[in-house]
């Protein structure tokens, strides 16, 4: 693969807390190799603004490995940027040129206040996740753990949908900012495996009660979250999620 | 300073379980006024934190990310050990602890390692329970693969995605404890000081990251499980926020830190590719029961390697250690890989790098493939789709990630790999019980010493932080707290945390003082270059004098020099990053005293006055079979013991993997 270098120029949302106006900074960039990853280019830009004494962009980034969700930035209109099934921290620049504007802004949601610049709060995800993501077994509880075969295909499906890294990109991308894509990879999860029959009524039932009251919107099917998931999360889990929901709806007493 | 590992009397199969039957309870209505403190949310704390919580506790989590779910544990790829024998391959518990012990180099406890091996397969049991969605065969059973440092296969998985599945596991386990109102999680929370009452830690200092506010926090116990510290080397496989800041702030209470020098460096990383790098990412290790380690024969040969004949190659690995060949432990593969390198036979364009090759793997998976299909005489063309869609199910995502940071399609061409740094092995001391040497706080998973010895297997520290969280604080904890039942919760208007809480603000205030010239980021660059270059793979006396001494001018430095912009009580990375960078010096530099103390090669430890004439660690069991406990004593000043290691059922010997 050929290297390059190149200059670019940023217009990044500057935002001082949850309550303080926001607004677009530009920012110039220059000898970015094309080898780097799109936060080491925002590192260079941070060092930068540190040398002339200025506050640098603040925003979320941890494993840089593309699976601990963290990550969150709206690059030129799309959550994570250009590349397809990709993280921020897992796009490089090979994907920009000599030249480009770049524009880079938070997840913006009801549900998700900005922090500061391109830091949000996710936290509603977290409280979706007590309402009911789990399968109520303590530990000491469980027999052996090939007494309970699951079938292959059952299984691979189950970790497909498992595989949600958590960091609301399907929000960001969804013009209603509908959680439909995360809630309903956890209830696919647990739907799917013998482990997660005993909840599965009250789980869908809870959790899509913990969705509508953290004020995300609905689901008006577009398909905009599985498009722009890092983790092509499938939107058949969206399906399997309203068959789940109505199903217990009829059922719950 | 005499610690004492408390390790039960009795034979060594016996020694858990007696402990168990005659450890110290705590009744239910108790547990209800007991409150425990766990930093840190990955495997470890997650699953402390919810055990510990289903019994009675009142807990506590705090954890720097956003989510508890994002701990760096979820990074970890390959797998998680544990004894079933679901294969029939010959394992047991004994197998377990023994290859456990011996990849450790003979530098770990026996009874401690034996116990993890014996609660090995109620892990599995739990995740399963819980609804892990494990890799299974068609029989809806349990998969496994192999590791390192092994010949049974008994590492379980979930694609390259382990960790993030064991994790999210034991933090729903946790969700479900949030829900009920038993703990209550701290997030983008960083616990900056341990307070101490009468010779106890009875809670901590936090610092709420949005605000930039302090905060005390009290428990009747406190419980470190936040992960290690490979960081110090600026560049590894840890996750960018990864630091070592609680326990190095335990350190400073009184809290002794066991071989500080022991790192271990992963053979399969994607290799540096320039200055702008903020971090390594591994290939896991899993990659090596597929892929076959080569360099050309010819030194600098600058042919692509598609272009080099098969009877040019040198497996190296494979020539020299034919029983475990590519899957040699990792220290002995990522020094195997330096030697080729700087002997000149590196490839890819710094030289730096070993070739990591699917293609015979690929073709092998394809004839089983092509012959299920009733192909029994199929062309390569065939092999190759066919095989490369098997390697794609197993390790796709990481072949994805390869492509992603290198540009390059590791389906075509061999995947160019070079050790970094991955794990560490040391870490704050712990006896049996998991407590540290400071009264009532306990340290688990990567955060502690205590069983990896000089070399961590594969898929073995998700196995110890879950035995350490699951199945071995639930019972320790209670040996001490049955005697706390007591003492009442201790109001944070105490002197004690009214004390440690101006400390921590004066030094806080002190970094923000300084407003000097170069950023957090240039000294964290600087002290991950001295640390590699001289406490790296490779170790000598005079590096590491000459390490010691650059780390002391570096934190002069720092503490004159370093500029963090913004402001104490507000949204401040740059403040976050100061406080870990901080820290970071002074560990450095212990690092390269215990180093420089162990003259000795073992495991991970490579000290190059000491090796075989063919180039293996050498060990000096008559001088070094010990843990070494470091205690600071005053500021930066340290003083070490010796904890004798003694083997009663396994006889140590030279690690041979030929």
């Amino acid at each position: 693969m050929e290297h390059y270098n190149m200059n670019l120029t940023l217009k990044v949302w500057r935002q001082k807390s949850a309550t303080a106006q926001g607004n677009f900074e530009n920012y110039q960039v220059k000898n970015i190799s094309s080898e780097m990853s799109f936060l080491e280019m925002i590192d260079v830009l941070n060092e930068q603004l540190v040398a002339e004494n200025k506050e640098p962009i603040a925003f979320d980034h941890d494993c840089r490995e593309g699976i601990c969700g963290m990550c969150s930035m709206h690059i030129n209109g799309r959550a994570h940027g250009p590349w397809d099934a990709t993280t921020t921290c897992q796009l490089h620049m090979r994907a920009f040129k000599d030249g480009d504007t770049i524009t880079v802004e938070p997840w913006r949601a009801a549900a998700f206040p900005v922090i500061r610049d391109l830091v949000v709060d996710r936290s509603a995800f977290d409280r979706i996740q007590q309402a009911g993501g789990f399968v109520s077994v303590n530990t000491g509880n469980a027999q052996d753990a090939n007494c309970l075969p699951v079938p292959k295909d059952d299984a691979d499906l189950s970790f497909a949908a498992a595989s949600c890294i958590g960091c609301g990109a399907c929000v960001a991308a969804c013009k209603n900012s509908s959680a439909m894509l995360f809630v309903s990879a956890k209830v696919s999860q647990f739907a799917l495996l013998p482990q997660g029959q005993p909840e599965r009524t009250s789980r869908v039932l809870n959790m899509v009660a913990q969705m509508d009251k953290e004020g995300f919107g609905s689901c008006t099917n577009t398909g905009a979250c599985e498009a722009e998931c890092p983790k092509e999360i499938s939107l058949t889990n969206i399906a399997r999620l309203n068959r789940e929901y109505m199903k217990a709806s009829f059922l719950a007493e | 300073m005499n610690l004492d590992a408390k390790i039960p009397a009795g034979e060594l199969e016996k020694k858990w379980e007696d402990y168990k039957g005659h450890c110290k309870l705590v009744n239910p209505a108790n547990k209800r006024n007991l409150e425990i403190i766990v930093v840190g949310t990955g495997l470890a704390g997650a699953s402390a934190a919810a055990s510990l919580a289903e019994l009675g506790y009142k807990v506590k989590t705090f954890c720097f990310q956003d989510s508890a779910r994002r701990a760096h544990s979820i990074a970890a790829q390959g797998g998680i050990n544990a004894a079933k024998n679901y294969q029939n391959d010959g394992d047991s518990t004994f197998r377990l602890f023994y290859d456990t012990i011996k990849g450790g180099d003979y530098r770990a406890r026996e009874a401690n390692v034996h116990r993890l091996a014996e609660v090995s397969a109620a892990i599995i049991d739990q995740c399963v329970a819980q609804g892990v969605p494990f890799a299974r065969e068609y029989g809806g059973m349990l998969s496994n693969r192999s590791f390192g440092g092994t010949q049974v296969q008994r590492t379980f998985y979930a694609a390259g995605q382990t960790g993030q599945q064991l994790l999210l596991g034991a933090y729903s386990a946790l969700n479900r404890q949030v829900g009920l109102g038993t703990v209550k999680n701290y997030e983008r929370h960083e616990m900056l000081d341990v307070v101490m009452i009468d010779g106890k830690a009875r809670g901590i200092i936090a610092r709420d990251l949005v605000t930039g506010k302090l905060e005390r926090h009290f428990g009747h116990a406190v419980l470190l499980c936040t992960g290690g510290y490979g960081n110090v080397f600026y560049l590894s496989t840890n996750a960018m926020g990864s630091n070592v800041t609680a326990a190095w702030k335990a350190h400073r209470r009184g809290a002794a830190f066991g071989n500080p020098c022991f790192t271990q460096i992963h053979p399969t990383c994607i290799p540096v590719s320039g200055d702008h790098q903020s971090k390594l990412t591994l290939m896991s290790e899993s990659l090596r029961n597929d892929g076959r380690i080569w360099v050309p024969k010819k030194q600098g040969d600058t042919r692509k390697p598609n272009e080099i004949p098969e009877e040019e190659r040198d497996y190296y690995l494979e020539r020299r250690y034919p029983a475990f060949g590519n899957l040699v432990p990792r220290d002995v593969a990522s020094r195997a890989a330096k030697e080729r390198c700087d002997a000149g036979f590196g490839v890819g364009a710094s030289k730096q790098a070993v070739y990591l090759d699917f293609k015979f793997n690929m073709m092998r998976y394809g004839r089983i493939e092509a012959s299920k299909q009733g192909n029994h005489n199929p062309d390569d063309a065939t092999m190759l789709a066919l095989g490369k869609e098997v390697v794609k199910e197993k390790y796709g995502n990481l072949f994805d990630m390869y492509a992603k940071i290198t540009g390059e399609n590791p389906y075509e061409v061999p995947m160019r790999i070079y050790p970094a740094v991955h794990y560490t092995m040391g870490g704050l001391w712990v006896d049996y019980e998991l407590m540290t040497s400071v009264k009532g706080l306990y340290a688990l998973g990567e955060a502690n010493f205590s069983d990896h010895g000089a070399n961590r297997l594969g898929a073995s520290a998700l196995m110890q932080g879950l035995a350490d969280g699951y199945f071995v604080i639930p019972y320790t904890i209670g040996n001490y707290l049955a005697d706390e039942i007591s003492v009442k919760a201790i109001p944070t208007t105490h002197e004690a945390f009214e004390k440690t809480e101006k400390e921590v603000a004066e030094r806080i205030n002190k970094l923000m003082s300084i407003k000097g010239t170069k950023s957090v980021e240039s000294f964290h660059k600087r002290l991950g270059k001295i640390m590699w270059d001289k406490c790296g793979m490779a170790r000598n006396e005079k590096g590491l004098q000459e390490a010691i001494l650059e780390i002391q001018q570096l934190r002069k430095e720092f503490w004159s020099d370093v500029r963090i912009p913004g402001e104490i009580e507000s949204f401040n990375p740059e403040l976050d990053k100061a406080n870990r960078v901080a820290d970071f010096i002074e560990l450095g530099e212990l690092m390269c005293m215990d180093a420089l103390n162990r003259k000795e090669s073992c495991g991970g430890h490579f000290r190059e006055e000491s090796q075989t004439e063919d180039g293996e660690a050498a060990r000096d069991d008559a001088n070094f079979m010990y843990v070494a406990q470091w205690e600071m004593i005053s500021d930066c000043k340290w003083n070490m013991q010796k904890e004798d290691l003694k083997y009663e059922v396994i006889k140590p010997s030279s690690r041979n993997y030929k």
